[in-house]
């Protein structure tokens, strides 16, 4: 008796399972604490605002589990080993540094879980190093930069200087750039790379780029860096006689409030920028504020945008690891960056490139768009994509 | 690629910025250390700390209130640790010092993130110092002066009260020998107090300082931990002499070496620490010779 009750409560419930809307278990792998500990807080709020905004569109359920990276990838890889063997998470969704990336690569890809890079910008994670596994919703250093290049000759500017921090991000971002800007005739007159994260004072780069007879400056700085070199680049009065280009994350709106007036007249290229006047962004700017009481920063529409794939891929019938690896490579929507869709080549995102200059406005700094540059595949960097089998 | 006169001017005014920054920053913690024989690693945090608090007093009422008040209540803070902490820490020989104080490190870290959120906060330049002026045939910005001429200046008051006067005397006397200093009366216990409170200020000063140039962030006070570091094992601990060498050979060496040898100048200072270690391992003019 007892255990035919027990055969009809099995019975039962392997029934009830599959009737039920699919259960998604989401691993969010975002730094929490350390220094991008403000990029994984917005990633994480666009992620939640982009699963509440669409998630009646799909059947499926979302279950999130967040871990913190710590940015220390040996943490990371940790925490991505638990996320898969023990929460048995379907997906994975974050990674801001690109040295964490570089650490739970081969254990993503080995295990068959799919991820979501929400930052992450290394060339080679959609290049040499690319995974059917895994799919980027944010975009590569290479792809923010090259377009500027071209766009700045296009300006009138002839002789550049350039500055980074010394570290891959750094050069990727500044190759990029320096890539179309020789092609479409530029001359760089100089190149600095200042140790990263270790560079107090920037005067003597400054007095360098000055003394170079460059028309302009371009700069890749994120984050802390920014904010100094902004606010140094300012202070020595360089702006009106050498302008100050950049890549977007320069005077990305999380911490442009912080650079105050220095950031005024800065011109730089982005994949995101609040103010893109399409009623996406609109609708979502809006509802980013209001959640949280910031504008929206390209990090945040990182996370709302990995979040709308996720139902996406679900929305065309994915449930499990393998389906939804093959479904986030076949994702394509029109959202607050414009039209994006995924290279099949190299599974890194497809999207246009932003040119916008950082003005006064009303109530603090706001930035006004001054072109759309067209959405162009990254090279495929020696990436060989092997077919995900089900 | 060739250079004028201003050129290197302009560079000679960059690293005496930089050089008066970490001077204010070292200062505290040689003169901690050669007193106390206390390696407080937290100093760092202290610097933030004084950022911190400049950034939040200077939204109130302005630059200059953070200027004055934050050192003020870093001072308190230090008068927290002193008592709560370091006072139990005396005796406990250095290893337990590093790691107690190097786990300060991450709590107090902790503790601004809480505080203030991981979102970076802006001190801007009073009006006053704010812009640029020709100077010595180049256009320097106010505010760096201000920091060239404010570090010279506290140098002069600490050589004037640690030459000139009775407290100073007292102080030397405690760094040459803490037990003689002890039977002759002088209440070295308290002067130990006094002295750590104010390296607390001169490194909250330093912070607010800093504020206007940098990035106010929970990091910042890792970030200088390591310069710091390298200023006063150069230096020479416990000096005030030692304090200030070592901030302009810091300054100079990374200023001039990232404009003649950028490859090499995030190891160059590296490079001379460990020569200065080899050759003169006391530092160049330790406190006791």
């Amino acid at each position: 008796m007892k255990r035919a009750i027990l055969a009809a409560l099995g019975l039962a419930t392997s029934l009830s399972v599959p009737a039920a809307a699919t259960d998604i278990k989401v691993g969010l792998l975002l730094p929490f604490s350390g220094v991008y500990a403000a990029l994984g807080n917005d990633i994480e709020a666009g992620f939640n605002l982009g699963l509440e905004r669409f998630g009646d569109q799909t059947s499926a359920a979302f279950e999130v589990v967040r871990e913190d990276t710590e940015v220390k990838p040996p943490v990371a890889l940790g925490k991505a080993k638990k996320l898969i063997l023990q929460d048995k998470v379907d997906v994975m969704v974050g990674i801001v540094s690109s040295g964490v990336l570089g650490a739970v690569r081969d254990m993503v890809h080995g295990a068959g879980v799919p991820l979501i890079v929400a930052n992450a910008g290394n060339d080679e994670a959609t290049g040499a190093a690319c995974s059917p596994f895994i799919t980027r919703m944010s975009f590569s250093n290479g792809q923010v930069n090259r377009p500027m290049g071209t766009w700045l000759h296009g300006q009138g500017v002839q002789k550049v200087y350039t500055l980074a921090p010394d570290y891959a991000a750094g050069r990727q971002m500044i190759d990029g750039f320096v890539q179309s800007f020789t092609a479409a005739g530029g001359e760089i007159v100089g190149q600095d790379f200042t140790p990263f994260q270790k560079t107090q004072d920037f005067g003597p780069y400054l007095a360098q780029a000055k003394a170079s007879g460059a028309d302009a400056v371009y700069v890749f700085y994120a984050g802390g860096e920014a904010i100094s070199f902004v606010k140094q680049y300012d202070s020595f009065g360089l702006k009106t006689d050498l302008p100050l280009y950049g890549s977007g994350f320069l005077t990305s709106a999380l911490y442009v409030d912080a650079e105050g007036p220095a950031a005024e007249g800065v011109v730089t290229a982005l994949h995101y920028v609040p103010t893109i006047d399409n009623p996406a962004n609109k609708a979502f700017a809006e509802a980013f504020t209001g959640a949280t009481g910031r504008v929206p920063s390209e990090y945040a529409v990182h996370g709302y945008d990995a979040a709308r794939a996720l139902i996406e891929a679900t929305k065309a019938g994915a449930t499990d690891r393998a389906s939804l690896a093959n479904a986030l490579r076949k994702v394509s929507f029109d959202g607050p960056r414009g039209t994006l869709s995924i290279d099949p080549a190299t599974n890194n995102l497809v999207q246009p490139i932003y040119v916008y200059e950082t003005v006064a406005g009303a109530d603090g700094l706001t930035q006004t768009v001054l072109a759309e540059l067209p959405a162009e595949k990254d090279p495929v960097n020696g990436c060989v994509m092997a077919p995900v089998s089900n | 690629m060739t250079h004028d006169l201003g050129f290197w001017t302009l560079q000679t005014l960059n690293a005496l910025q930089l050089s008066m920054l970490l001077f204010l920053l070292s200062i505290g913690l040689t003169v901690i250390f050669g007193l106390m024989h206390f390696v407080n690693l937290a100093h760092g945090s202290l610097y933030a700390m004084g950022a911190y608090f400049g950034a939040s007093l200077a939204a109130v009422g302005g630059y200059w209130l953070g200027f004055f008040l934050a050192p003020v209540a870093v001072a308190g803070v230090g008068v927290l640790l002193y008592s709560g902490l370091i006072k139990r820490m005396r005796r406990s020989g250095p290893m337990a010092q590093v790691l107690v104080t190097f786990g300060l490190i991450f709590a107090l870290l902790d503790l601004t993130r809480i505080f203030w959120g991981d979102l970076a906060l802006a001190l801007d330049a009073p009006a006053l110092l704010d812009g640029r002026v020709a100077f010595l045939g180049v256009e320097y910005p106010i505010y760096r002066l201000f920091v060239i001429v404010l570090g010279l200046a506290i140098f002069g008051a600490l050589a004037f009260v640690l030459g000139r006067t009775q407290i100073g005397a007292m102080i030397r006397a405690g760094v040459d020998n803490d037990a003689m200093a002890a039977c002759l009366g002088i209440n070295v216990e308290r002067l130990f107090f006094v002295v750590f409170c104010v390296g607390c200020a001169l490194a909250g000063l330093a912070g607010v300082v800093a504020a206007p140039l940098l990035s106010v962030t929970p990091e910042m006070g890792l970030q200088i931990l390591i310069p710091t570091l390298i200023v006063i094992v150069i230096g020479g601990l416990g000096s005030l002499k030692g304090a200030i060498a070592g901030s302009m050979i810091y300054g100079f060496v990374q200023t001039f070496g990232a404009v003649l040898a950028p490859q090499l100048a995030s190891i160059l200072i590296y490079a001379l620490l460990a020569a200065v270690l080899v050759i003169k391992p006391v530092g160049l003019f330790p406190a006791k010779g």
